[in-house]
């Protein structure tokens, strides 16, 4: 795919669809179309709008039309020693950076670097009615305005058509070491938290099946010292590179099979789950995976009474919506929110929840 | 006198005064002029207006029947945490009430093993970190003013500090924020967990500057105190020089824990106020932090010596004892007091930029001392951009304050030129408001317009902050390209 501006196209593309009132969805790779509630609408490729615009490693920040493949942008980023450090996952070659923020998905790394959200300084956008909005910017600290760009973060295309994002970069870890652990998984909730609140530079977490993975990251100083004191046993590169690839991008043999897949967010202090089907845990006991057979209405109240939410996330029953109901309240601001974005409703409408 | 100003209206401040002392006692409701004038401006002391009511409520009960009682009334409320702001977000409303959260100072909850601490708005940043000390735990950002200003007020403002490059703002330390809407609907914002369903409110009702929704509680990220921190005191004779080795340590991997930059004039003000032991010969200094294990220290302490030798540094200090680190930062933090000496008045700016642009944007700022006449002494977030340059004047001579006035605005329009924002940390406020139409256009700020609509169809909650109306905008426009100065240069702002 040859890089491009293509902001005009899909820009007349929105205003046509605002004015027939006929439903879009924004879609680069495809990747994702898994995710969320059936997309409705046509499809408003946004492949064609790609290239990175500008990327100065020193400034930390780099910014990103909406086509651009996210592997094509980590790529550049690697030659530079830099990284997105909350580690999207991609689940499929061609996923795009707009889908990427579109959707608000964050790997391994997220419980120590951050979210998508926390790494967006500034984004262009159509609006529902094909406006062409810029917020925020191309630096660490800006407070002119509301916070727009963090709130495209997860929003599922259903607030606008993202065109560009600056996001902030980081340098990649100079050493990086992976260790397994024999524990079940009230001790390694323990473990994690615990270790959570000592000067530990551990970047990821990850347990299922009695054995908790631990991958440090940082100054070789710092890992070796770390390594010490947690033990276990390491992981030689390859494998650890390999473990937390297959992790981020759900190849782990974890994910395999038929059974719907949920995701269970969590305080990282809740207490172990007894639900039917199998678990794996990452981010330090904050996000649970289940795959698992129970019904919607087990999986919400189990996350609910731990001050969670569970989204079905690949799979499944999907009748009931995949993500967790909102109180009214927050619902009322949702569709305030989108109309004050898209006032036809021609948006992705019911990609996030069926009201809008 | 700020702009602001508005004729107390006798009638209605009686009527809603009696509304209020229906559910609230005699102490919690303040309407004659000594009781309220402590409140008529908070840290932007230009701008004054006394509020027609103060109300201090105490428990969540009374927050959420002061916010029905004005807004069936239609009465604009305007809340305020410590009062340190330095944009103005907390100037009282004339016709309404201002909401004291002073009395919300209970750190509610500190789960150590969860490392997160339930707060109430009216707890000072740094008594978070004091209570976490006990656990080896602390709040990481670090506003200058830490010690007086509000948890509450840092939501409001997303505030920053001088570690914000590694740990990040006031947005990437909190999980969810309780409150209400000014209907006095109970929202929750967030999650005790990384993430919550639905669109991401939490981020956006940080740094809404309090237009969005009231909070009430606050639940933070606690982070593990590093093992060592040390800091390298770096001389350059050239302030680009210093600039350059910035995006140097940076090109080298080394993202410090923190990293400052103040010219000569500012630490020739600092050095006379706190002795912090600042090399005075040197065109600027950097302070450069690594924090972590005592062995990672020792090293990336190492590696920015080299950086900064290479760069052109003239001379590199390191600390060598937890006193000498503080003592190297006490002269940064106590930078605007400092100014605060040598002259009657000083006016802070905020702007950041792409730091490639720094030493455009230190020129500009020198032509700009010439041609009003102004001395400004710089003191910078280096790391991540963010200038506070600081403008002298004397506020009891006009024409300084409008020179000042003109000085500043021709700052930040420039900040927002060379790809940069009027407004890295202390918010737009009332002070910035005429500038967000240099930085937004027409349907930007309809757009910001129309998610205050979704919060508060009214307009009661801070109204005329933050983000100025389509007509304000056109005004200043046109007063800006045929004046050449910003509108009402007759009144006094600072």
């Amino acid at each position: 795919m040859s890089a491009g501006d293509n902001a005009a196209e899909l820009q007349e593309r929105v205003r046509a669809a605002a004015a027939a009132r006929t439903a879009l969805r924004p879609r680069g790779g495809g990747s994702k179309d898994f995710y969320g509630n059936d997309p409705r609408g046509e499809v408003i490729d946004t492949r064609r709008h790609a290239g990175i615009v500008s990327y100065e490693p020193t400034e930390l920040v780099v910014t990103v039309r909406c086509g651009t493949p996210l592997a094509e942008l980590e790529g550049e980023l690697a030659r530079q020693g830099q990284m997105l450090a909350f580690e999207p996952p991609r689940f499929a070659p061609q996923a795009t950076l707009g889908g990427c923020v579109a959707a608000g998905l964050s790997g391994p790394r997220r419980a120590a670097a951050g979210a998508v959200r926390d790494f967006v300084l500034g984004a262009r956008m159509l609006d529902g009615a094909g406006r062409d909005l810029v917020f925020g910017g191309q630096v660490m600290k800006n407070v002119a305005g509301y916070d727009v760009s963090r709130l495209l973060a997860g929003s599922l295309g259903t607030l606008g058509v993202i065109l560009e994002v600056s996001l902030k970069v980081l340098p990649c870890p100079v050493a990086e070491r992976t260790l397994r652990l024999d524990m079940d998984e009230p001790r390694a909730l323990e473990a994690m938290n615990r270790w959570g609140g000592q000067p530990l530079p551990i970047s990821a977490t990850a347990w299922a099946a009695g054995v908790l993975s631990v991958r440090l990251s940082g100054a070789e100083t710092a890992v070796n010292a770390a390594a010490t004191r947690i033990g276990g046993e390491a992981l030689d590169p390859a494998q650890s590179a390999a473990f937390w690839g297959d992790l981020r991008e759900q190849a782990d043999a974890f994910f395999a099979g038929d059974a719907p897949l949920w995701r269970l967010s969590l305080p990282s202090v809740a207490p172990m789950l007894v639900l039917p089907g199998r678990q794996l845990i990452e981010w330090g006991g904050a996000l649970r995976w289940w795959k698992s057979d129970a019904p919607l209405g087990e999986m919400r109240a189990a996350a609910e009474k731990m001050g969670g939410h569970a989204t079905l996330f690949r799979g499944g029953d999907r009748a009931g919506g995949v993500f967790h109901p909102l109180p009214p309240l927050l619902a009322k601001l949702h569709r305030g929110l989108k109309a004050a974005f898209d006032p036809a409703g021609i948006l992705s409408p019911g990609r996030m929840y069926s009201e809008f | 006198m700020g702009e602001a100003l508005v004729e107390l209206n006798p009638a209605r401040q009686a009527e809603v005064a009696r509304a209020l002392r229906a559910f609230l006692p005699a102490r919690s409701v303040l309407w004659e002029v000594e009781d309220t004038r402590p409140y008529e401006c908070d840290g932007l002391t230009a701008y004054r207006q006394l509020p027609m009511i103060v109300a201090l409520p105490e428990t969540e009960d009374q927050v959420q029947r002061i916010l029905r009682t004005c807004s069936a009334l239609g009465v604009p409320v305007v809340p305020r945490g410590a009062g340190t702001g330095l944009s103005g977000g907390a100037l009282p409303p004339g016709d309404g009430v201002l909401l004291s959260m002073a009395k919300f100072m209970r750190v509610v909850r500190l789960d150590p093993l969860a490392r997160i601490a339930v707060v109430q708005p009216g707890v000072r940043n740094a008594a978070i970190s004091d209570v976490a000390a006990a656990f080896g735990l602390y709040y990481a950002p670090d506003p200058s003013s830490q010690i007086a200003c509000s948890i509450g007020g840092n939501v409001a403002e997303n505030s920053g500090g001088v570690h914000c490059l590694k740990y990040g703002l006031t947005v990437h330390n909190v999980l969810k924020v309780r409150g209400f809407t000014i209907d006095g609907d109970p929202v929750s914002f967030g999650a005790e967990g990384l993430d919550a369903p639905g669109y991401d409110l939490l981020a956006l009702a940080i740094g809404s500057e309090g237009l969005l929704a009231v909070s009430t509680e606050i639940t933070v990220k606690l982070l593990p105190r590093p093992q060592v921190a040390r800091v390298v005191m770096a001389s350059f004779n050239d302030v680009e020089k210093a600039g350059d080795a910035v995006a140097a340590i940076i090109a080298a991997g080394i993202i410090p824990a923190g990293l400052e930059m103040m010219d000569k004039p500012a630490t020739r003000a600092v050095e006379e106020f706190v002795h912090a032991g600042y090399d005075l010969e040197a065109a600027a200094i950097l302070l450069c932090e690594s924090d972590g294990t005592a062995g990672e220290v020792e090293d990336e302490i190492a590696r920015m010596r080299a950086v900064l030798a290479k760069a052109g540094a003239t001379r590199t200090t390191v600390s060598r004892d937890e006193a000498e680190r503080l003592r190297f930062w006490s002269g940064r933090k106590a930078a605007f007091p400092a100014v605060g000496r040598i002259s009657p008045d000083y006016y802070c700016m905020d702007g950041t930029i792409p730091r490639k642009k720094l030493g455009e944007v230190l020129r500009f700022i020198a032509a700009m001392e010439k041609k009003y006449g102004l001395r400004c002494p710089n003191v910078f977030h280096a790391g991540d951009g963010n200038l506070h340059p600081l403008i002298l004047f004397d506020a009891n001579d006009a024409d300084q304050l409008q020179r000042t006035e003109a000085f500043a605005a021709e700052v930040l329009e420039k900040c927002v030129a060379v790809g940069g924002t009027i407004t890295g940390e202390h918010g737009v406020g009332v002070e910035k408001i005429n500038q967000m139409c240099v930085q937004f256009r027409e349907p930007e700020l309809e757009t910001f317009h129309a998610v205050k609509r979704a919060f508060d169809p009214k307009g009661l909650l801070n109204p005329g902050k933050a983000v100025p109306t389509l007509s304000r905008c056109a005004e200043f426009g046109r007063m800006h390209l045929h004046g050449g100065r910003l509108p009402h240069a007759e009144l006094p702002r600072f």
